[in-house]
């Protein structure tokens, strides 16, 4: 009973949740700094091949193309610590703020 | 055959017959995967039996796999909830076995995000409760307002929940004028909200009714069964791993332990809601005192050869880990002892009638909740035999068996 006062304030007020994917979008409000999709410079990396020493749980394998080692990121596997991004010694690993990753093509979970 | 066999080892009830009742390991109670078996003489509980052991996950031979700098984030796994408490754990221990002290401003930082994350995980606790009380109008609103805390770890952190704050050497982010001013107006809110809160608890007849006089447990049978954080609290013991043993900064940021009398679910929501105003007075000292300068000391990936042990109070209780060290990048063992498994014993204790008081089976989820149960925390060994399939577990008697010839 004694939250009844509390109850019909709330009545007036505006609704708490957000309609997330359908309405309101733009209000997800995500914080800068936040951990998202991973976003890899193929230009900066010198192939030290720290990322790979230190990712957790594999989700970072590593790969030979024209210019030499270089890592891809299986965001399946990722568990978006950020520690590819703080050992990298040239900055070319970075987490953006996008948050939506979910596919239906396993493909879209390989960041080149 | 169960049946005569009960009738004839127990005395003969009332009802003739005592029914065990099988919860778990699924059953919409539990949150998680743990096994009941209630032995009930209509409505009474007499006698139960605790299996936890459906969630062996092998992390602490996983952390022998990986390098130091791996294992903050395995270990940060080991439970969502007090993940802050794990990963501040395990980097002690592992500074411990390096020898060398972090910056002023990264421990105010750790003390601050622990202390955030304790914010998070009692006013959770009580929605939890709420709901198994029944009383699911204060569940929604106390969620609704835990939603600021959340906000604010995401914003110093990076993330809602799993927040990879703290690394060996100190902190990985430093916390800007701009988001002090955030924390501080959050802790605000907060506080106007928890006083709310606790008014609700203290004069609704529906908690009331539903918390007093269950799930007692008794100051001496606390300390009997090893009960630890906000359920030995709740018996009148005055115990605190920041009070008894400080870590980070604890000798130097003022709070008080909270304690309450009346041993029942009551005085553990009531303990949980005063500690985490605690926390919010601790969170605002912290923003006002930190210091400037470094968040982070360099350290070379393997510690020196020693073992190291380290304590943190967790928003469940007393925290230990151990952490063995061979000289190489992967630690040699490493042992963790999370709270709830100390309190497991104390809910037996409780879920059992004595002359003086008696257990209904309506009681058994609030009562099951009231130690804040995070069963996944608690499985810690198997034996499994990979060419024939097979997995079982050792009973105390061959672990003892074991333990005295290993003694030899």
């Amino acid at each position: 009973m004694s939250m009844l006062k509390e109850i019909q304030k709330s009545l007036f007020k505006k609704k708490a949740t957000v309609l997330y994917p359908f309405k309101e979008r733009e209000k997800v409000h995500i914080p800068e700094g936040f951990r998202g999709k991973i976003v890899f410079d193929r230009d900066k990396c010198t192939s030290c091949l720290l990322c790979a020493r230190f990712c957790p749980s594999g989700a970072c394998e590593i790969v030979t193309d024209e210019k030499g080692k270089r890592p891809i990121f299986h965001l399946e596997l990722c568990l978006f610590c950020s520690q590819c991004q703080e050992v990298c010694p040239k900055g070319a690993i970075n987490l953006t703020e996008e948050f939506e990753l979910a596919a239906f093509d396993r493909k879209a979970f390989t960041i080149r | 055959m169960q049946e005569e066999e009960l009738q004839k080892t127990e005395k003969k009830s009332a009802y003739e017959l005592f029914f065990d009742i099988p919860v778990g390991p699924q059953h919409p109670a539990l949150k998680e995967p743990a096994f009941f078996k209630f032995r009930v003489e209509g409505e009474r509980v007499v006698g139960v039996d605790v299996d936890v052991s459906y969630n062996h996950r092998g992390i602490e031979r996983a952390l022998e796999d990986r390098n130091y700098i791996q294992n903050i984030y395995l270990i940060e796994r080991i439970c969502g909830i007090c993940n802050v408490a794990h990963t501040l754990c395990y980097a002690q221990a592992v500074e411990q076995l390096h020898g060398k002290e972090i910056p002023s401003r990264a421990n105010y930082i750790r003390l601050m995000v622990e202390e955030l994350a304790r914010i998070h995980s009692h006013t959770l606790w009580l929605g939890v409760a709420a709901h198994e009380i029944g009383f699911d109008t204060l569940f929604m609103y106390v969620w609704r307002d835990r939603e600021v805390v959340m906000d604010l770890i995401e914003m110093l952190t990076g993330n809602r929940v799993t927040t990879a704050i703290n690394t060996i050497g100190g902190v990985r982010r430093d916390v800007s004028d701009e988001a002090k001013d955030k924390v501080k107006k959050g802790m605000n809110i907060l506080e106007e909200r928890l006083k709310y809160y606790r008014k609700v608890a203290l004069n609704d007849p529906t908690v009331n009714a539903r918390c007093s006089g269950v799930g007692i447990l008794k100051p001496k049978d606390a300390i009997r069964l090893c009960a630890v954080g906000p359920t030995l609290r709740a018996s009148g013991v005055k115990n605190d791993v920041r009070r008894d043993d400080p870590y980070t900064l604890h000798d130097e940021v003022p709070f008080n332990v909270i304690t309450f009398d009346t041993m029942d679910v009551f005085a553990r929501v009531l303990v949980r809601i005063d500690e985490t105003l605690e926390s919010v007075n601790m969170v605002r000292y912290c923003l006002d005192h930190m210091p400037n300068g470094d968040v982070r000391i360099k350290l070379p990936l393997s510690p020196p050869v020693g073992e190291a042990i380290s304590r943190v109070e967790a928003p469940r209780g007393e925290l230990i880990h151990y952490a063995r060290s061979n000289g190489t990048k992967n630690p040699e063992r490493y042992k963790v002892r999370t709270p709830t498994f100390e309190n497991l014993p104390s809910v037996s204790e409780m879920l059992t009638s004595k002359s003086d008081y008696e257990v209904n089976i309506a009681d058994i989820p609030i009562t099951l909740a009231s130690i804040d149960p995070c069963f996944s925390c608690t499985a810690r060994m198997e034996f499994r035999d990979v060419s024939k399939g097979k997995t079982w577990i050792w009973s105390l008697k061959e672990l003892k068996a074991h333990c005295s010839k290993s003694r030899r």
